[in-house]
This record gives structure tokens, sequence and C-alpha cells, in this order.
């Protein structure tokens, strides 16, 4: 509902507000630097690629964008990262309120060993909303948000793992979408997809940016060039260049990121 | 670097040629699957015998007492003078109850350990408890048994007053420890085997530890937590220790835990241990039950068995 509200009160697109705000972020995998004072802003219904050699520290970022960094016991962070005006470290800030907010959609599609139906109502189901009307709208209508739901209406009941690699992904960002979420982190979503189910997901992606904030971590630079409003460029660490999509693809500003982008780097 | 065809060194390809063997190489490879059939034959035949053996003079025991009568009757008196009763759903009483128990016992806890090691518990803590739980597996069963009569009962008796010393509760509740550690263990596997990368997709959704664990990886591993409690079922319906020392030797038909009862197992070791003569129609009981014994727990392997193949997750 407030979601809502907020999205609903941005009317001009130009002074679209921060969703995202990380200031001198700083990140080590115990004794590994491997991000190294970050400062990004990132912009309400943009889509945001972030782009960068292997090891660069790209999933590392978007990953301590919902804190899912954590996980790895080593981790230590230094900074801030204010997500809609708020540090998103402060102690009592809930992981599970975050990513209740913040959607992610990994590189390998990892849907549940459970029903269609099942995986995507999981979300909504533990957030609280039991009412099986209500599911049954959300089930269909994130489906479709996805763009899968023709192929899958009359089969809701099998297991989602009886699908193909690209309709699982489907699912996967389906289930992401189920419980609305104000930004969704995608970790190169089409990197195990065909190129025509990553077609799908490129097109959804478009159609998404309508009503999400998307991040998105690509190693196809004509995705990136497709599909992104901002582009990213990350380079040991450290965030290179960060400016207009079109800027960074016609006229980077650093020779490192003119290199990178036309395949000279290394 | 390395130069494939040197004049003066002969090229890899040559001395594999040289030093092969190729015909003592055949004959090996045809002698060892044979070898091996009949090596794994010996527990097959052997297997093959004893259900033979256990069939013949089971067969023989039907000769003298009706069938329907053994498997209708409710009173177990082999002993008696006059009229020797064989109903054998006295001593199934006696297994059930305590194999019962044991479940009730052993599931939540084996789970709830199962639980905790595969989500909550560090390396350092799942390092430590596993050995522990195997250790307490490795526990001969008769050691269990004196803890039941010894320990176990004494300790029952200030709760339930009217609780005999021997009795189904108190080894009831021992078998239940007996198996705890196989339903831990065998659930934890099956847990642990569950991808991580399904646990990051729920946590990814905002949910709490216990949500993934109950939610996401208990379903996903279901089939082998079934599987592993289906067998922890098995092995209690089969002990014999432990309701031998703590049970009694009295058979009774009844739901009543609290009074002496006889399972299966125990009624084989009386007459086994005890001077029944070879021929006599109690010598041949002993086959008869332990033939439904075996049957008990045939079918809670085939069940185990069905389970873990037909509802495997896949992922
Ligand atoms: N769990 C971990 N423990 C220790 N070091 C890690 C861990 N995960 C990543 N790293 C290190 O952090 C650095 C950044 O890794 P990251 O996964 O963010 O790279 P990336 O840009 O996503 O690369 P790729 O394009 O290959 O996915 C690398 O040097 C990597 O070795
Ligand atoms: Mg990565």
């Amino acid at each position: 509902m407030v979601q809502t509200l907020e999205k609903g009160s941005v009317l001009n697109k130009e002074s679209s507000s921060i969703v995202y705000d990380t200031q001198q972020l700083n990140l080590w995998y115990g004794t590994h630097h491997a991000l190294k004072n970050i400062n990004l802003q990132i912009k309400e219904n943009e889509v945001t690629a972030i782009i960068g050699p292997s090891g660069c520290g790209k999933s590392t970022y978007i990953k301590t964008l919902n804190r899912m960094v954590e996980l790895v016991p080593t981790v230590k962070t230094s900074g801030k990262i204010l997500y809609r005006e708020r540090n998103i470290f402060d102690a009592d800030y809930g992981v599970e309120e975050l990513r209740t907010k913040v959607g992610m959609v990994f590189q390998k599609p990892n849907p549940f060993p459970k029903s269609i139906y099942d995986n995507i109502a999981y979300g909504p189901r533990i957030h609280g909303i039991k009412n099986k009307k209500i599911l049954d709208e959300i089930v269909e209508k994130s489906l479709r948000g996805a763009a899968i739901w023709d192929e899958v209406k009359d089969r809701l009941t099998t297991n989602a793992y009886s699908l193909s690699g690209g309709q699982q992904q489907r699912i996967c960002i389906a289930r992401c979408l189920a419980i609305e979420p104000d930004v969704i982190l995608m970790d190169e979503p089409t990197s195990a997809l065909d190129p025509i189910s990553t077609l799908k997901v490129e097109e959804l992606i478009q159609e998404l940016k309508k009503e999400y904030s998307i991040i998105i971590v690509t190693h196809n630079m004509q995705q990136a060039a497709r599909i992104s409003d901002k582009t990213a460029f990350f380079l040991n660490g450290e965030v290179v260049e960060f400016d207009d999509t079109d800027v960074i693809f016609s006229t980077p500003a650093d020779k490192r990121t003119e290199d990178y982008i036309s395949g000279r780097f290394g | 670097m390395a130069q494939k065809q040197s004049s003066d060194q002969p090229s890899v390809q040559e001395l594999i040629a040289k030093a092969s063997n190729k015909k003592r190489k055949k004959i090996i490879e045809k002698l060892i699957p044979i070898i091996l059939f009949l090596i794994a034959s010996v527990s097959v035949l052997t297997t093959f015998g004893i259900i033979g053996t256990l069939i013949t003079e089971t067969v023989i025991f039907f000769s003298r007492i009706p069938v329907l009568d053994f498997i209708f009757g409710t009173e177990w008196f082999p002993f008696a003078n006059t009229e020797p009763q064989y109903g054998i759903l006295a001593l199934i009483a006696g297994t059930l109850k305590v194999t019962f128990i044991a479940v009730i016992v052993a599931v939540p806890f084996g789970i709830g350990s199962a639980i905790f090691l595969s989500e909550y518990a560090s390396d350092n803590v799942r390092r430590i408890i596993k050995p522990i739980l195997e250790v307490l597996a490795g526990i001969p069963t008769i050691v269990y048994g004196f803890f039941a009569l010894t320990f176990v009962t004494p300790l029952l008796q200030q709760i339930i007053p009217e609780l005999k010393i021997f009795n189904a509760l108190s080894p009831g509740i021992v078998v239940g420890i007996m198996i705890l550690p196989m339903i831990a263990s065998l659930s934890e596997d099956a847990m642990s085997a569950v991808p991580s990368s399904i646990r990051e997709g729920a946590l990814a959704m905002g949910s709490t530890k216990l949500e993934v664990a109950l939610k996401v990886v208990l379903p996903a591993a279901l089939s082998g937590i079934i599987a592993s409690v289906v067998l922890a079922v098995s092995r209690a319906i089969g002990e014999t220790m432990i309701v031998s020392l703590a049970g009694g030797s009295t058979p009774s038909f009844d739901l009543d835990v609290t009074g002496s009862i006889q399972t299966m197992t125990a009624y084989i070791v009386q007459v086994s241990s005890g001077d029944a003569g070879y021929g006599t129609t109690i010598y041949y009981s002993i086959y008869s039950v332990g033939f439904t014994l075996f049957l008990f727990t045939l079918v809670m392997n085939i069940i185990a068995h069905v389970i873990s193949k037909k509802y495997r997750e896949e992922y």
C-alpha cells in the first residue's frame, strides 16, 4: 500500500527520487578488500546496469544492497547505503524488512522444489496473506507480469523444476514480483539462458521498469546498452565511471571504460 | 615446451604400447565380474536360506496350530499346560506399543536436531555434535536395556506411581532415544542436500531463518526425512534387548503402557534362552513369530524404499 502511494506520488520522471544512495561503501571478505569507496546513486524507475570484468565486485555490490552478502561470515563493511533515506546497516534495520522491499533474481534459476503456484504464492504467504482468492489473483498477475502466464496457466500444480531453464528464470522473476517489491536486483539473470529466452527477459525488464527500479549485473555489453538507462563500470572493486548509458557507450570519460567496452581490456 | 616426438626419447604413446599387457588385462577384465558376482551371491543366498528356513519351520507350526487362531487370537500362553494359546496379536500389541512410544519420542527430537544441525549450527558446533550422535548410535542395546530398567523405570515411577517394574513406557522411551540419532543423522543428510541456492532464494524474499527451514528446506527434504523415520521404526520393531530387559514377559492385548508386556522379539529371546525341546510346538512357534516380525520389517523397508523413490524432489 505504502509503496504504491510513494510510486503514485512521483509524477515527473525527470525529478524522480533516489532509491539507493551508496556513500563511501567499503567491503572486505576477511582481509580481501572487495569494494573500495563506492559512491552511487540509483534512481527510481530506471534500469541501472553494472558492468565490469570478472571478479571486480559486481555481485558483491548488489548482494550488499539487500544484505545477502552477510551470509558469508567473514564479511565486514564500512560506509553507508541509504535505501529510501534510511541506512540499511543500522542496527535496528531488519534484513527481512529490507528484503521484502528489495527483490532479487539470481544468475542461476533457483525456484523452490514446489508447484509453480506455490512458488509464486510463497512470498505473499510468508508475509501473512492467506486468502485463497487474493493468492489466486496475485499468482496470475505475477505470472502475467513475468510474461509466462500463457505457458504455464494449465499446469500451475506441476513442479517448477519440470520447466525449461528460461521458463524457470521467469518463474523466479514472477516469484519476486508477487510481493510487489520496490527494487529488483538481478545478477546476470540471462547468462544461463538461450538467446530467445534472453530476449524475452530483456523485453520483460523494459516492461517492469515502469513500476520498479531495477539494478542489473551483466557481462553482455549489448544487453547493457539495450536495456539500461544508467551504467556503472566497476574495476577492481572501484566504480570507474557512472553515467547515462548513452554517454558510457558513446563518449566515456575514462580511458579504461572505453577499453573495456570496446573489448580492448587487459 | 615439451616436444611431442623427440628423436632420442620415445613418445608417450609408444611407451603405453610397450607397457600395457593387453592379454592379461583382458583375462582379468573377464574374471573380475565373475568373482565379484560370487561374492555378492553369498549375501543373497544367505538371505534366501534364512527366509527358506523361516518358511519351512513356520509351515510345520501351522500344521499344528490353525493359521486363523494365530492371526486373530488375542491370547498368547504357549506355556499353559492344558490349552496353550498362540494368538500373535498379544505380542504384536507389545511391539506396537513400544514402537509407538519410541516414535513419539524420536521423531520430534530427531527432526528438531536435524533442523538445528543443518540450518542453524555453525560448522564448529556441527563438528562436535555429529560425532556425539554417532556415539549414541553405537552404544550396545544391552546398555540401553539396563539404562531403561535401572534408571528410566525408577524415575518414571516417581511420576507415575502405578507404573510396574516391567512396562511398555520405559523401554518405549529408551528405544526412542536409541533410534533418535538415526533419524537426526539421516534427516540432516537429506536437509543438507538441499542446494543453498534455494535457501538464498527464500532468504532474498524476506523469509526468516525459521521460515526457510520449515517452509522450504523441510518440504524439499521430506522424502529423505520420511524414509529415515520409516527405517527407524523398522529398527524399533526389531529391537530386542531393551524390551527383553525392561518390558517384561507377559503378553497382553490392550492399550495399557504401565503394565508388563511382551514383544515378538522378547518372546523369541525367552524361548531361545529357555529349554524348549526341539520339535515341540513352542520350538516351532518362535519361527512363526520370527516370520511375522520379518514381514513387519520387510513392509517398513519397502515403504521407505518406495517413498524415497517416488517422492524424490527434483532440484
Ligand atoms: N564468499 C567469498 N569469500 C571470499 N572472497 C570472495 C567471496 N565472494 C567473492 N569474493 C571475492 O570478491 C571479489 C569480487 O567478487 P564478485 O563475486 O563480486 O565478482 P563479480 O564482479 O561478480 O565477478 P563475476 O563477473 O565473475 O561474477 C573477487 O575477488 C572474489 O574472489
Ligand atoms: Mg558475479
